[in-house]
């Protein structure tokens, strides 16, 4: 493990970005990262602790990225197509967020105070408001066939 | 020689942004529910196994480790070390697996299953679907990883017989590296799901 081992002659140029003490501390540095991760979860920073997860756990990410995957000294064009991918991702995040903001109040089908609260061990799926809702479109659909069947007769 | 090793390595990057973008894809959606059903994901990220969880991220760092020594003595031409290195590789992730089955079982005993198959008991919203999509999401995007750790077993193993009879050297060490990028994509995406799955309380 060491670095100065004779077996491992470095032949040429390219090859003097592989050097394994790097790869050592890159792997101390992920190992303490998540100690510190760890550590952090159990402190209540309240909406703090997402962003302080995200944030580590992208430094972590980037470590692997750089030196794991020798993105750091390898061609560009492989770092363009990995950051590329991130890249869509952000759009598509983007636009889903645009869609979550834009939708109506969310009101919860269990707003309604406990009392109906099914028995323990009920499946949780299926509850009474979901069952309204879809009766409703399907008195809808009902209706609006109804007036489709009329116009139909009208024109002959 | 050179180019045909850049032009592989390029191919394999191109598949890993796609694998961004499958989990990525996976991610986002876990992100939309838990804004929509914040209370109920806060509580049942509580009945994840914390421990269970930083246990196998240590195990992949690790893994991840000797996989890139395992690459950098396929450069330098140490078939032994190739070896003993990938084969310390498998036996992580090989690990893993054994850990995510405990925690599997142990999850699958508290009744904390994906989807309509969730009977957990004494949530405090009854009747919520938001715990059941929770663990929908955790089963759907874990099971996913492990997959690929099997897939990764695999090929670790492939490239455990043929580096026993010898075709990887310093000039010709190609699958070797292709395989080490997979298998750090594998543990990149484990080093998101673990922050988000077990330590947001």
């Amino acid at each position: 493990m060491s670095n100065h081992d004779p077996n491992m002659a470095h032949t040429d140029a390219a090859h003097s970005h592989d050097d394994p003490s790097v790869y050592l501390k890159t792997l101390i540095l992920l190992l303490i990262l998540t100690v510190i991760t760890v550590g952090a979860s159990y402190i209540d920073f309240g909406s703090g602790n997402t962003a302080i997860a995200l944030f580590i756990a992208t430094i972590k990410a980037t470590l692997v990225a750089l030196f794991f995957m020798h993105l750091a000294h390898d061609k560009p064009i492989n770092a363009v197509i990995a950051i590329s991918g991130f890249i869509f991702l952000g759009i598509f995040l983007m636009f889903d967020l645009i869609d979550f903001n834009a939708r109506q109040p969310y009101i919860p089908f269990n707003y309604a105070p406990a009392a109906q609260a099914p028995m323990p061990g009920a499946s949780p799926a299926g509850t009474e408001a979901d069952e309204e809702k879809a009766k409703e479109k399907e008195r809808e659909k009902a209706a609006a066939a109804k007036q489709e069947e009329k116009k139909a007769e009208e024109k002959k | 020689m050179e180019q045909q090793f850049d032009t592989s390595k390029i191919g394999m990057w191109l598949f890993l942004a796609t694998e961004i973008l499958l989990f990525g894809g996976l991610f986002v959606g876990f992100g939309m529910m838990q804004a929509r059903y914040q209370r109920e994901f806060v509580e049942a990220h509580h009945h994840l196994k914390r421990l269970l969880g930083a246990t196998n991220t240590v195990v992949l760092l690790f893994s991840s480790w000797t996989m890139v020594m395992a690459v950098h003595s396929a450069k330098n031409n140490n078939r032994k070390k190739l070896q003993i290195f990938l084969l310390i590789t498998i036996l992580c992730a090989c690990a893993f697996l054994v850990v995510k089955y405990f925690e599997y079982t142990a999850d699958f005993s508290e009744g904390l299953f994906p989807a309509k198959w969730y009977h957990h008991f004494g949530d405090n919203i009854p009747g919520s679907r938001g715990y059941a999509t929770f663990f929908s999401f955790y089963f759907m995007m874990t099971g996913l990883h492990g997959i690929h750790i099997v897939v990764g077993i695999a090929l670790l193993s492939w490239l455990w017989v043929k580096a026993g009879k010898g075709e990887y050297s310093s000039s010709y060490y190609t699958p070797v590296d292709l395989v080490g990028l997979y298998w750090h994509i594998v543990d990149m995406i484990w080093i998101y799901l673990f922050p988000l799955y077990y330590l947001i309380t």
